[in-house]
C-alpha cells in the first residue's frame, strides 16, 4: 500500500525537487558567493551579499555604515501587499458571499465571471489598466469632464497605483476560496441563530466568519504572497522607481548585476514568508488543540 | 469523449511536427536578437525571400539586458546589435565569434570613419548597424524656455517636475549626471562619485519613471512632458507628437554606435554573416535608415533616403551643439561603482 503510495507520488515529489527545492538550494549556495563583475559569480565564499543588506560602504572612508533602504523596500512591499489583501478582503467577501447565496443554477455562471480576466494575459492587462489610469487617459478624462477635478488626478506611477495593480491582479484569488467555502456553510445554521434572536452583525462575527475562516485565510495567503512579491504592477504603475522586493532581486541580475545580493535578497524574502507562515500554522494548530 | 481526446492528439502531433522539422520552403534558418523597433519587417522578408532562409527575430531594450540574458546563459541566438563599448566587453568576454568582418565583400561600403575602431580593432567581430546620439526630448508646449541644457533633467524648471522619464540604462543616466557636474566619464574618483550620487538622488523627486521601451510612448502621451530618448527613436515621437523638440545639451550628450555581430556558438554562422553582409548593402541600410532614423554606417545611402532625415533636427545637431562623446567601457572597478550608484538610486 504505501510503496504503491509512493510510486503514485513520485512524479510530484520529482517535480518539486526539481523545480522547487534544487533552485531554492541554488540561490542560498549563489548568496554566499561573490559577485563576477558582468554577472554571473565566483567560486568565493563571501558574506558580503548579507552584510550589503543592512550596511553600506561609505564612498568617501570605505567604513560600513548601517542603512535601512532595502529594509525599507521590505516595509513598502509588506504595507503594499498588506493594503492589497484588506481591500481584496472588503471587496471580495461580500462578492463571494453574494455568489454563494444565488441559486445553484446561476452560481457558476457567477464564477466564471470572476474568471474572465484571467484569460488575458496579466502583463497586458497590466498595461491597459496603465492606458486607462494615465493623465490623458479616458479615467482622468471623464473626471475633468464631469468637473469632479480640474486638472489631471496623477494616478499612473505612483504607490496608488501600484496597490490598484495588486488588488485588480489578485481580487479572484480572494473570491474563489471565500465562495468555495460559503457555498459548504449550512445555512440552517443562521435560520437557527435567527430564531435565537442574533442580530445580522453577530451571525456574520459569530456564525459565518467562524465556519468559513479557512477560506478567509487561504484567500488572504493567496492575495498577500504574490503581492510580496509582485514584479510587473510596481515596474509598469509604479513607472519603475520605487522597487518592491521582486523588483530588487531582478535589478540585481539585471542592471546591478550582483547575483550574490539578488540571491540573498530572495533568501531573506523566502524566509521571512516561512517563518510567518510556520508561526501561523503553530498557532492555529494550538488553538485547535486547546479548544 | 473518446473523439475529443483523439482530435487533441492529432492536433498536438501536428504542432509538434510543425516545430521539429524546417518550414517547407526555407532551406535555412537565422534567429536575431535585436534591440526593440528597430528592425524594418521589410527588410527580413527581402533577405528570408533572397537566401530562403526562416528568419525568427527577439528583442530586448538595453545593452546591460543583453549581457545578463547571455550571462545567464541565454544561446541559440545568431546575430545580436550590441553598442559600442558592449561590442568591447563581450568579445572581452568570449561571447562573440570571430568572423573577420572587415573581409565581408559589402564591407566595402563601410564609411571609413566606422572601418576601424577602437572597440573592435580591425572590425573582426562587428559591422555597423547605425549611429547616433543620447540626450532628451522636450514637449514645447509645456516648457518655452531653453532646453539645451541638463538642468532641464537634473534641476528642472516648476513646469516639468514630475513629469520627466529617464532610460533605465545605468550608463545614460549616470554619464549625463557625470557631464551635468563637469567630472570625468569612466570616472572612480570617490569624491567625485558621491557627489553624483547626491546629485542623482536629489533629483529623482522630479522624476517621474524610469522606461527605456517606453521611452517615446510616455511623451507621445503627454504622461511625460521631457524623455531622455535616442535621437531616431525622439523623431519618432515627434512624429506623433509634434510640439516635441530633442534638445543638444550644451553640457554634451552620448554618442553611439550599434554593430551587428555573430554571438558565439550561434547555430547558424553562415546566414549570420549573409545576412551581416546583407545589411551593408547601402539600399538595404538605407531602408533600414528611414525606419529607424539613426544614421547608416555606410556610404551610398543617400539616393534612398527619405526626404524628411535631412532636415530633421534630431539628425543635424546645430552648429553651436558640441559634438556628442563616445564613452569606452569602464575598468571593472567603476563598473562596480556604477553599479552602486544605479542600485541606489532605484531602490
Amino acid at each position: 500500500m504505501t510503496r504503491a503510495r509512493l510510486l503514485l507520488l513520485s512524479p510530484t515529489l520529482a517535480m518539486i525537487g526539481f523545480f522547487l527545492l534544487l533552485p531554492v538550494a541554488l540561490m542560498a549556495v549563489y548568496s554566499f558567493l561573490s559577485p563576477g563583475t558582468y554577472g554571473g559569480v565566483e567560486w568565493l565564499l563571501s558574506f558580503d551579499a548579507y552584510i550589503q543588506f543592512f550596511f553600506e560602504r561609505d564612498f568617501l572612508t570605505d567604513e560600513l555604515v548601517f542603512h535601512t533602504s532595502y529594509l525599507s523596500i521590505y516595509f513598502r512591499s509588506f504595507v503594499q501587499a498588506l493594503a492589497a489583501t484588506v481591500i481584496c478582503l472588503l471587496i471580495g467577501f461580500p462578492t463571494a458571499y453574494f455568489i454563494a447565496t444565488r441559486p445553484p443554477a446561476t452560481r457558476s455562471a457567477w464564477v466564471l465571471l470572476v474568471t474572465v480576466p484571467y484569460w488575458v494575459n496579466l502583463l497586458i492587462r497590466t498595461v491597459s489598466m496603465l492606458f486607462v489610469i494615465r493623465d490623458e487617459g479616458p479615467l482622468n478624462g471623464a473626471l475633468t469632464a464631469v468637473g469632479i477635478v480640474d486638472a489631471p488626478l496623477r494616478i499612473a506611477y505612483t504607490d496608488f497605483a501600484i496597490a490598484l495593480g495588486l488588488v485588480y491582479s489578485y481580487l479572484p484569488f480572494m473570491v474563489l476560496p471565500i465562495y468555495a467555502a460559503i457555498e459548504r456553510f449550512d445555512f440552517s445554521l443562521m435560520e437557527a441563530a435567527c430564531d435565537l434572536y442574533a442580530g445580522r452583525w453577530t451571525i456574520l462575527r459569530r456564525i459565518i466568519l467562524p465556519t468559513v475562516k479557512p477560506g478567509v485565510v487561504a484567500g488572504c495567503l493567496l492575495v498577500f504572497i504574490p503581492s510580496l512579491g509582485a514584479y510587473i504592477a510596481p515596474d509598469l504603475l509604479g513607472g519603475g522607481k520605487n522597487l518592491m522586493i521582486g523588483n530588487l532581486v531582478a535589478l540585481q541580475f539585471q542592471g546591478s548585476r550582483n547575483w550574490p545580493f539578488g540571491a540573498a535578497a530572495a533568501v531573506l524574502l523566502l524566509s521571512v514568508v516561512l517563518v510567518a507562515l510556520t508561526v501561523l500554522a503553530r498557532r492555529r494548530a494550538l488553538s485547535s488543540a486547546g479548544n | 469523449m473518446k473523439n475529443t481526446v483523439q482530435s487533441i492528439l492529432v492536433a498536438l502531433v501536428m504542432s509538434a511536427a510543425a516545430v521539429f522539422s524546417p518550414p517547407a520552403g526555407a532551406a535555412g534558418e537565422l534567429k536575431l536578437w535585436n534591440w526593440f523597433e528597430y528592425m524594418p519587417q521589410q527588410l527580413l522578408d527581402k533577405f528570408s525571400a533572397e537566401h530562403d532562409v526562416k528568419v525568427t527575430l527577439d528583442t530586448y531594450d538595453s545593452n546591460e539586458t543583453l549581457l545578463a540574458k547571455l550571462k545567464s546563459g541565454v544561446r541559440g541566438y545568431d546575430v545580436a546589435v550590441p553598442g559600442d563599448y558592449m561590442v568591447a566587453i563581450l568579445i572581452q568576454e568570449g561571447f562573440l565569434e570571430k568572423i573577420n568582418a572587415n573581409r565581408l565583400s559589402n564591407f566595402r561600403h563601410v564609411d571609413p570613419k566606422w572601418a576601424d575602431v577602437s572597440f573592435d580593432p580591425g572590425r573582426k567581430y562587428s559591422v555597423p548597424y547605425q549611429w547616433g546620439s543620447t540626450a532628451f526630448s522636450v514637449d514645447t508646449s509645456v516648457y518655452g524656455g531653453d532646453i539645451d541644457t541638463l538642468a532641464i533633467l537634473f534641476d528642472p524648471p516648476p513646469q516639468l517636475r514630475g513629469k520627466i522619464n529617464m532610460l533605465r540604462d545605468v550608463n545614460d543616466v549616470l554619464n549625463a549626471g557625470l557631464r551635468y557636474l563637469g567630472h570625468p566619464r569612466c570616472n572612480s574618483n570617490r569624491a567625485q562619485l558621491a557627489e553624483l550620487n547626491d546629485l542623482l538622488v536629489g533629483a529623482k523627486k522630479h522624476w517621474l519613471s524610469f522606461n527605456s521601451d517606453g521611452a517615446k510612448e510616455v511623451l507621445v502621451s503627454g504622461d511625460a512632458a521631457v524623455g531622455m530618448i535616442w535621437n531616431g527613436f525622439g523623431m519618432k515621437a515627434r512624429a506623433e507628437r509634434a510640439s516635441l523638440k530633442y534638445a543638444y545639451p550644451r553640457e554634451g550628450y552620448t554618442a553611439w554606435m550599434d554593430n551587428l555581430v555573430v554571438l558565439k556558438g550561434a547555430p547558424n554562422v553562415e546566414n549570420a554573416k549573409l545576412f551581416l553582409n546583407f545589411m551593408m548593402a547601402p539600399e538595404n541600410a538605407a531602408v533600414l535608415t528611414n525606419f529607424a532614423k539613426y544614421s547608416a554606417g555606410v556610404k551610398g545611402v543617400e539616393p534612398y533616403l527619405d526626404a524628411d532625415l535631412s532636415a530633421a533636427n534630431e539628425l543635424n545637431p546645430p552648429a553651436a551643439a558640441p559634438a556628442g562623446e563616445f564613452v569606452p567601457a569602464c575598468p571593472p572597478e567603476v563598473v562596480k561603482l556604477y553599479d552602486r550608484i544605479w542600485t541606489n538610486l532605484l531602490k
